[in-house]
């Protein structure tokens, strides 16, 4: 959401917006980010969750990985 | 992002049991064992065994941070806080019982025991506070010790100490398999620690121990193909590392917080309750960092604690040898509103997923 040196402002949803330190990641504004206990630790990867859910349906339909 | 992920499907978690029903066993058992708090909170939260072939156990391994911290680690807090300290700690500690009394106790006959959300909010407590003097009781496995290390590594005020009781998951799964009864037969790797540890550290699994081992997230589609991708293994008869949490888990893990951990910490033997000492599993300040050593700064140490109640089964829950309702205490003397094992007290501990869920083995 927003980026302040090591802090960020993290919209957890539904209007929750929360003071995050982003130390252990390379996030730029408007990146999913993983929290836990105030820190983020791994950014998200969208287009691979996609994929991910793509890929399962896939799998499911013909039996073959 | 949630409206267009469907990590909840139920149409495509009916299609996965159905798979996971096709490449099941239909005459000898496959017992499958993870070791999180979060993934038996969705597994039964989500009623996933009811969706599992009676030939597919999936058990819980010790993977409640909270529930496996000893008695003496909880006493050591109690003594520094009984001491004038203030004791910060994660909301699910403070119940956890010492060999005499817990944080919440110590704090009820008058010491200053606050609740905080992570260790930077301690740290800025202290700050704000320069008058007394802090600790921080860090518990946590992989996913929670490199906050601390940040915080360690970013020169915190003089009137702050750490007490860490973290802990290291590879070094616990590899405990059961030496426990001799226990006969698992795939692992599901934790997602969250997984995001900071990577791949790598599991990989003597299935080459050392033939066991497959897939990282899971901690979506009911996550858990669900998870076990699906172990039983094929196992149809198969083969043994694999997979990673079916790749939205989050990378090879090499997040390297930046492999880094700082590398910096501040380094890694011991350690007690876990219910388990006993392992042999490089927990984490201890380094030298460098020893003048924010709690045990140094307020002058404690305890080298043994009362860890398991007379009656309790808490020891045998957190390795998944029984299930809670087998412990005679489950929601009869032991209950969420009165807890008297560790693994009632946690939101993660698997006694207390059971309670909160009403889930009862069949």
């Amino acid at each position: 959401m927003r980026l302040d040196g090591s802090k960020a402002q993290v919209d957890f949803g539904e209007g929750v917006l929360r003071e995050v330190n982003v130390t252990l990641v390379e996030a730029k504004v408007g990146d999913y980010v993983l929290v836990h206990a105030g820190y983020a630790i791994q950014t998200v990867d969208e287009k691979d969750a996609l994929e991910t859910l793509a890929l399962w349906k896939e799998i499911l339909a013909t039996g073959e990985e | 992002m949630a409206e267009k992920l469907r990590f909840r499907d139920p149409e495509l978690a009916k299609s996965i049991a159905q798979k996971i029903r096709e490449v099941a066993p239909k005459d000898e058992t496959v017992k499958i064992c993870h070791v999180c708090g979060t993934h038996e909170w969705t597994i039964t939260h989500y009623g996933l065994r009811s969706l599992l072939p009676h030939t597919v156990e999936v058990i819980a391994g010790p993977g409640c941070p909270v529930c496996i911290v000893p008695a003496a680690e909880i006493d050591e807090a109690v003594q520094i806080a009984q001491k004038g300290v203030v004791v910060t700690c994660f909301g699910d500690v403070l119940r956890v019982p010492g060999s005499h009394m817990s944080l919440l106790d110590a704090k009820a006959a008058g010491a200053d025991v606050r609740v905080v959300y992570g260790v930077a909010d301690a740290v800025e407590m202290a700050k704000r506070e320069r008058d007394k003097e802090f600790a921080f009781f860090a518990v946590g496995f992989e996913t929670t010790a490199p906050s601390t290390a940040v915080e360690a590594l970013g020169k915190p005020p003089e009137n702050f100490g750490f007490l860490v009781s973290h802990r290291l998951i590879p070094p616990a799964m590899e405990l059961l398999l030496g426990v001799g009864d226990l006969q698992i037969d795939g692992f599901i790797a934790p997602g969250h620690v997984s995001a900071i540890i990577g791949l790598k550290p599991y990989e003597l699994f299935p080459r050392v121990y033939r066991m497959p081992t897939v990282v899971a997230g901690f979506e009911p589609i996550d858990v669900l193909m998870g076990i699906y991708m172990i039983l094929k293994q196992h149809a198969e008869g083969t043994a694999r590392l997979e990673n079916e949490y790749t939205r989050i888990v990378k090879w090499e893990g997040n390297p930046k917080a492999l880094e700082m951990m590398e910096r501040a910490f380094a890694v011991t033997s350690g007690n876990w309750r219910g388990i006993g000492r392992l042999p490089d599993s927990a984490l201890k300040l380094r030298e460098a960092l020893s003048a924010y050593d709690a045990h140094a700064k307020f002058g404690v140490k305890v080298e043994q604690g009362k860890d398991i109640l007379l009656g309790c089964e808490c020891h045998l829950v957190i390795i998944g040898k029984i299930k809670p309702d087998e412990c005679p205490m489950f929601m009869k003397a032991c209950t969420p509103a009165k807890p008297i094992g560790a693994c009632m007290v946690s939101s993660e501990g698997t006694c207390r997923v059971w309670a909160t869920t009403a889930t009862r083995s069949t």
